[in-house]
């Protein structure tokens, strides 16, 4: 018998599989087609302080082994989604939820995390700083490790649970960014966001996106989320949240072994939304394959 | 939503660049107006391509080659096997259609008028036909729509076939008592300018999913904002805006 529990933060997870944020709504489109309580867990939909219809279409592109999308945090805002998605979401998963939530100042990510502690089935506050800070002149909170050591540092203040920092790969030391968050008291960190990319229409010889850039993911970032999960893992203490094209079990072992503790899947639900339950189920048999028994035994195993 | 297999039972030219294809399977639960989302070998994103008609385990679709995944699909042969998700979208609403609806289909917006028809002709209502192409070498299922019973008007942009203008052009040769049209947008604005009662529209987005979990394909309506792939493609006349 093999095992696929692992740990996050101290919360015990049956398996390492966490669909990720913008890929899974709030779970329920989902529930349709299969039991969702088979996942670890999952992140729900960016959450902001206001609503948000996010950027003009089109923003999605499909590439190869991939698509970009520039949805731009589309979600109803905190008060709507305790209100109105919450309690669907409880009707259908019945496990710790990671909480995504996004700002543009400090203040905001402060007052959703704030709004949100209420909520007990949150297991995990999983902190987006890829946005543009307002504040900041527009940069990513993301791509400076004093932004993202102040959000930390803010979210920490407010709230128990356990804050996990959702770090960009667009920047030039993610090492850097993810021991300030460290430091600034994060207990996990969650890698790799999606990476900036453009894909140009021959026909209209325009960029394809309404806003021109927009997130790249799916298969063909894997090895850029593997690089960096390991780099990281080396540099931090605290728990890897791995992510960035993974679409098999294979995936699942290959970014456990880079130092994940459990792995989120993205790109993978929008192709197949039976993509999650059917890695649950294919990981006993790659494991053995392998010689594996313990899935927790071989976080960071490739160090 | 379904995620089922199914086979291709045939796959042929009936117009310039436009083909049907018609494929074997569970067809539960799939309703007019409704798409269907196919993976492509070789694809990363599925295609997501409207319900033309279903009988039995037989599903018609018919699609335009327009890029490199539609292309692959008209070089299928009978037999492959296709991942498809079935049951999307929202679908038209029939029972608004009071006793002589008017169906208004563009190009490759004609495919989803076909199962509405049958559908309306079997609620007992005697629905009439506009399809507008861009010329003779476009136009399809006219006999196909006629054999329903329905009183079809056909439109070609350069004149080359039926009345010379677009679908609007047909509007004062039909009485109707609400309508449905799925097209190109410019014919879908035009068609809710020249259109004296209340309607249908459905809508195309560049989707990411197709089953309303990534929000790629949003847009804004009088009655909040909707995911074209879950909450529409279908919206009402009175929440458009333009």
């Amino acid at each position: 018998m093999v095992s696929l529990k692992t740990e996050l933060c101290g919360i015990e997870l049956d398996n390492p599989l966490i669909p990720a944020s913008g890929t899974f709504g709030f779970g329920y489109e989902f529930a349709e087609i299969y039991d969702i309580n088979v996942l670890g867990s999952f992140s729900f939909k960016g959450t902001t302080k206001d609503p948000r219809f996010g950027n003009p279409t089109p923003r999605i592109a499909e590439c190869e082994m991939g698509l970009i999308n520039s949805v731009g945090l589309q979600n109803p805002g905190v008060e709507n989604v305790i209100k109105n998605e919450i309690p669907k979401l409880q009707k259908c998963f019945h496990k710790p939820v990671m909480a995504n939530v996004s700002g543009f100042s400090v203040e905001d990510y402060v007052y959703t995390v704030k709004e949100l502690d209420k909520i007990d089935q949150i297991g995990w506050f999983e902190v987006n700083v890829s946005c543009p800070n307002v504040h900041g002149g527009g940069m990513s909170f993301g791509t400076s490790p004093e932004a993202a050591a102040e959000v930390t540092r803010a979210v920490k203040a407010v709230t128990k649970k356990p804050v996990i920092v959702k770090l960009s790969p667009n920047v030039t030391d993610i090492v850097a960014i993810a021991k300030a968050c460290e430091e600034a008291g994060a207990d996990g960190i969650s890698l790799i966001n999606t990476l900036l990319g453009m894909k140009i229409d021959l026909k209209r010889k325009k960029p394809v996106i309404h806003n021109k850039m927009g997130g790249f993911s799916g298969p063909a970032i894997k090895p850029v989320a593997i690089r960096m999960v390991y780099q990281v893992y080396e540099a931090v203490n605290i728990p890897i949240v791995g992510g960035g094209g993974i679409s098999c079990a294979e995936d699942v072992i290959e970014m456990m072994l880079a130092g994940a503790s459990c792995v989120q899947i993205g790109a993978a639900n929008l192709v197949d939304p039976m993509a999650c339950p059917k890695i649950i189920e294919d990981l006993p048999r790659v494991m053995e394959k392998y010689g594996i028994t313990n899935l927790k035994d071989i976080i960071g195993g490739a160090h | 939503m379904k995620d089922l297999i199914f086979e291709i039972k045939s796959n042929k030219l009936i117009a310039k660049n436009t083909y049907e294809m018609v494929l074997l399977g569970d067809c539960t639960d799939i309703k007019c107006g409704q798409f269907v989302n196919i993976k492509l070998d070789g694809f990363y994103l599925r295609r997501p391509i409207s319900v033309c008609n279903v009988e039995g385990d037989e599903l018609t679709i018919i699609y335009k080659v327009v890029g490199k995944g539609t292309e692959a699909m008209a070089k299928m042969d009978k037999g492959v096997k296709l991942l498809t998700l079935t049951g999307l979208g929202n679908g038209y609403d029939t029972s608004k259609s009071g006793d002589k609806p008017l169906l208004v289909g563009g190009g490759a917006g004609v495919p989803p008028m076909y199962k509405l028809c049958r559908d309306l002709v079997l609620e007992g209502k005697t629905p009439s036909v506009i399809l507008g192409f861009n010329s003779k070498d476009e136009v399809f299922y006219e006999d196909e729509f006629k054999a329903l019973g329905a009183k079809v008007i056909v439109a070609t942009a350069d004149g080359s076939y039926g009345i010379k203008g677009f679908v609007t052009d047909g509007f004062d040769l039909v009485d109707y008592t609400y309508f449905y049209t799925c097209g190109p947008e410019p014919m879908l604005k035009a068609v809710y300018n020249a259109s004296k009662t209340s309607g249908q529209f459905s809508f195309e987005e560049r989707m990411g999913c197709g089953f309303g979990a990534c929000m790629g394909c949003s847009c804004k309506t009088k009655y909040g904002n909707k995911r074209i792939c879950k909450d529409g493609p279908v919206l009402v006349k009175e929440e458009i805006i333009w």
